[in-house]
């Protein structure tokens, strides 16, 4: 494609200043062609057997009346040990949109950056935005073009989220990693603990839930997920560390502050000891 | 076949840069300026979709005057700068003397290599944690750059544009006295323009055949393109890109009010 269109333009564009440019809005082909370097995947691995890497694991969304939301735990492990407890895997893509990771960390998070710079990049280019569909697909194309590294046990699974302006309802989309995105309904989670919190959801979610509701389902099914996967962390009183939650509604995508859920943490808390059931 | 003359050197560049002064003075102008919480960049423009001012990245923005298309490319060249730059290094590493340079030698390049020198002229802004930290750099047709401070008025009849805006430009002023005196100064051609004709109507002058041009209808906010950078949009907003549009309702109500 990018073959014929510069043999198409180079007989009459001709201003070397500006050689190559001009033919795409995507900041992913852009990068692909100038700076392949840059970007996290499309590396050719040597053989040879891959060392323990940080990985991260739950992410949890749902939809909510009005929006939809993402939320993650914040641990990454490598093995059996916790590589780090701090890590954000949620992050908001553009002003309608949240996209989670799980999977190897470190081409993930890179990942996200250039999601977020590929979106912002069309947005500028464009002059509009692009819709929620056409969000989700170049999420699918970055995921496939990760496909080799995937095979060599780098996989990047992402959770993408959001709204589209004039829809009443959050839309959710989960991919494999050879690029397939389907569209998910009500919720989904992905990662180590995905199926615990799944089976959670199950249970908690209901049609027409509030936002301050729908945080609390999020933080619940969490727990349920750190409970039985020891590779999802759960919230730590000792550090004060919740989970990372955004909610997207047409206001925009919001991160829902420490103190609240510092809040929805306790109660959850606090009503499991007194039932003092096996959760 | 035909004979090639010699053609001195400073004559080419000479007739490349009036050839360009040309295609730019025909256009509408552009202002851009502080003020207490952000810069404004404002322009005549009546069409609401074909930009002359742009954002390039969070603090950054992009105002031209003169061929569209070879604005717009620029425009495009220095969002791809931007963001390569941005993603390969960190986001606070772009700054507009650097993407100004970049345009420079774009430019330069263009002026003595190409067939036809580009017929724009560009400024690019950044606004800064206060005032005195915002710069604003234009850049003309052959590639020279200059740092401006406060204000900047470019196009059709900049000079004038700018002597207005010398007169009425303070800083530290609000964003509805900012946009005021940006209008005001855009309208500036036009008084004169009037004045002369009245003048010239008696006098018989040749002059009014270049302001004849220029329509003496007042500038409403239907025929202005604004956009702000705004000093506060990460705390405020919550948002690390601090351009932001105005649209028609928001100008026509900073215009009325006061």
């Amino acid at each position: 494609m990018a073959g014929t269109g510069r043999s198409g333009h180079s007989g009459y564009s001709g201003f070397p200043a500006l050689e190559g440019e001009g033919s795409s809005s995507s900041f992913l082909d852009h990068v692909s062609r100038s700076h392949p370097g840059l970007l996290p995947f499309g590396r050719e691995l040597p053989a040879g057997s891959m060392p323990a890497t940080p990985h991260g694991t739950t992410i949890v969304a749902l939809t909510f009346r009005g929006g939809v939301l993402m939320a993650g735990d914040r641990r990454a492990t490598m093995g059996s040990m916790i590589a780090n407890r701090h890590i954000e895997k949620v992050f908001p893509a553009d002003k309608y949109s949240v996209l989670g990771i799980a999977g190897t960390a470190g081409i993930a998070i890179d990942m996200v950056r250039l999601f977020q710079v590929e979106l912002e990049h069309y947005e500028k280019i464009e002059g509009t935005l692009l819709s929620l569909e056409g969000k989700a697909n170049r999420l699918g194309a970055m995921v496939r073009a990760n496909l080799p590294m995937a095979l060599q046990g780098l996989s990047v699974v992402p959770l993408f989220a959001g709204i589209e302006r004039g829809e009443p309802a959050g839309r959710l989309f989960s991919y494999d990693v050879t690029g397939g995105r389907y569209e998910e309904r009500e919720h989904h989670s992905v990662g180590s603990g995905s199926v615990f919190a799944r089976g959670a959801l199950k249970k908690l979610w209901r049609p027409e839930l509030s936002a301050d509701e729908a945080v609390a389902v999020a933080v619940e099914a969490l727990i349920d997920a750190a409970d039985d996967d020891s590779a999802t962390g759960g919230p730590d009183l000792v550090r004060q560390l919740w989970p990372v939650i955004y909610t997207v509604t047409h206001d925009g995508a919001a991160r829902v502050p420490q103190e609240t859920l510092a809040t929805v943490v306790a109660g959850i808390l606090s009503r499991r000891s007194a039932e003092r059931r096996e959760a | 076949m035909s004979q090639q003359f010699y053609v001195s050197p400073e004559q080419v560049m000479k007739d490349r840069a009036d050839f360009a002064r040309k295609g730019i003075a025909r256009g509408k102008s552009v202002v851009v300026l502080s003020y207490r919480d952000g810069m404004a960049l404002v322009a005549e423009n009546p069409s609401p979709t074909l930009h002359k001012i742009g954002e390039i990245y969070d603090r950054i923005a992009f105002a031209a005057v003169g061929k569209y298309n070879e604005f717009e490319s620029l425009r495009q060249a220095g969002v791809r700068y931007a963001d390569v730059r941005g993603y390969s290094y960190d986001r606070v590493d772009v700054t507009a003397r650097g993407l100004a340079s970049v345009y420079a030698q774009s430019l330069g390049t263009v002026f003595t290599a190409e067939q036809k020198p580009f017929e724009v002229e560009l400024a690019v802004a950044e606004v800064g944690e206060s005032e005195s930290g915002d710069h604003i750099f234009r850049l003309n047709f052959d590639g020279s750059i200059a740092d401006e401070s406060g204000f900047l008025a470019m196009g059709g009849q900049a000079d004038t544009v700018q002597k207005a805006l010398e007169k009425l430009w303070m800083p530290g002023a609000e964003l509805t006295s900012a946009l005021r005196w940006a209008v005001s100064a855009l309208e500036a051609p036009r008084k004169a323009a009037s004045a002369v004709a009245g003048a010239a109507g008696a006098t018989g002058s040749s002059a009014s055949s270049t302001v004849g041009a220029v329509d003496i209808a007042p500038l409403d906010a239907a025929r202005l393109e604004v956009a702000v950078l705004e000093r506060s949009a990460s705390r405020v907003r919550g948002s690390h890109r601090a351009f932001r549009r105005l649209d028609r309702g928001d100008v026509e109500s900073h215009l009325a009010s006061g």
